[in-house]
């Protein structure tokens, strides 16, 4: 109601409301191998204050986070561990592979090092540098944001691709 | 400033301080060993390293007790291997191998190392009986070179996977040969009982 006591109200769709309350509210996951992951606690912290965007309730359990933030070196050894937590992330889920090491294997071009994680799961903000300063994991956050406020999630993108694939056959 | 003269750092200084007791002490190991010790190598003057004693296979457990209990080398700092197929004497002598023992000694705060050479497919007794924290070291270079140790009692892989195939710190090991598994490394069954 507003001031002079008229009735004040606008129409919206119930997918917005749904898809703000997401955007506002995420709770990172922290998949921190290495430095990144320092890199990862200090924009966490006071100093950068991720919680200025919604995203500072770290969860250490997969069932109860939405947003996995792959910060640091996956080794092949670990590929399979990060598979198993991506898929016991409750679905709406988002991943940012945070540093050169998740994005692309970084200098580690060996027998022992998966290059990217994007070959073991899928990503949607990868964040460049070595190790990315703060704040461009929080660009990454707000970038990330604009897509789930137009109702970005994995299983939609799956259903997406999976009706192009069935409109594909039949032509 | 003149670059060559020797700068005061503290392993400078701990150079310095060891030279005459390096020579002292590595006379009296030659004079007890004789062939068995094939090569010494010291450091070069006021230079940062320590003396290298390359030591025959069969006299190895008997001079390292020896380093350990009369010369109180006591403390095991690293252990590990290197493979020499790449160098001009692996033909010659048919040793690829090299076990790297940099021995710390917890009195005067001296290192030694000490080296011995092996062949492909030979195997040594393991060195737990000298320093308990060899066992981890020897799985670690069983595990990166495929260098067996009688009478470790758990010799398994302990970096890569269990299911992987080969050697990868051995030089004919392809740089970028992944092995891909699928599903996390299985739960040694052993482990549980």
């Amino acid at each position: 109601m507003a001031k002079d006591g008229e009735l004040d109200f606008f129409t919206t769709r119930f997918e917005d409301v749904i898809n703000f309350a997401r955007k506002n509210s995420l709770f990172p996951l922290p998949f921190g191998t290495s430095c990144c992951g320092i890199e990862l606690m200090s924009t966490l912290a006071s100093g950068y204050d991720m919680a200025r965007f919604g995203a500072e309730v770290v969860r250490f359990s997969p069932r109860q986070s939405d947003l996995l933030i792959v910060a640091g070196i996956v080794n092949l050894k670990m590929a399979p561990v990060l598979r198993n937590i991506y898929d016991q992330m409750a679905d709406p889920k988002w991943v940012i592979s945070m540093g050169a090491c998740a994005s692309s294997g970084g200098i580690f071009n060996v027998y022992s090092v998966t290059q990217g994680i994007d070959t073991v799961i899928p990503v949607d903000v990868y964040v460049p540098g070595c190790p990315p300063a703060p704040e461009g994991l929080l660009n990454a956050l707000l970038r990330l944001e604009d897509r789930i406020s137009k109702g970005d999630t994995h299983s939609l993108r799956r259903e997406r691709a999976l009706k192009h694939a069935h409109s594909g056959d039949a032509k | 400033m003149d670059i060559r003269k020797p700068v005061a750092t503290i392993y400078g200084y701990f150079q310095d301080k060891f030279s005459p007791t390096w020579n002292e002490q590595i006379l009296k190991l030659r004079e007890s060993y004789g062939e068995a010790i094939e090569l010494v190598v010291m450091p070069m003057e006021s230079n940062i390293d320590m003396p290298t004693l390359t030591v025959k296979k069969e006299k190895i457990h008997e001079f390292l007790s020896d380093l350990k209990n009369n010369y109180q080398y006591s403390f095991l700092t690293d252990f590990t291997a290197t493979d020499e197929k790449d160098d001009e004497e692996f033909e010659k002598t048919n040793h690829r191998f090299q076990l790297v023992f940099h021995l710390f000694n917890t009195e005067t705060k001296a290192r030694i190392r000490v080296k011995v050479k092996l062949s492909e497919n030979e195997s040594i007794a393991t060195f737990i009986d000298l320093w308990i924290g060899a066992n981890w070291a020897e799985r670690e270079i069983f595990d990166m070179f495929g260098i067996q140790f009688e009478g470790h009692p758990d010799l398994r892989r302990i970096l890569m996977d269990m299911r992987w195939e080969g050697h990868p710190l051995r030089k004919d090991y392809p740089l970028r040969g992944y092995q891909i598994f699928l599903t996390p490394e299985p739960l040694d069954p052993e482990l549980l009982k």
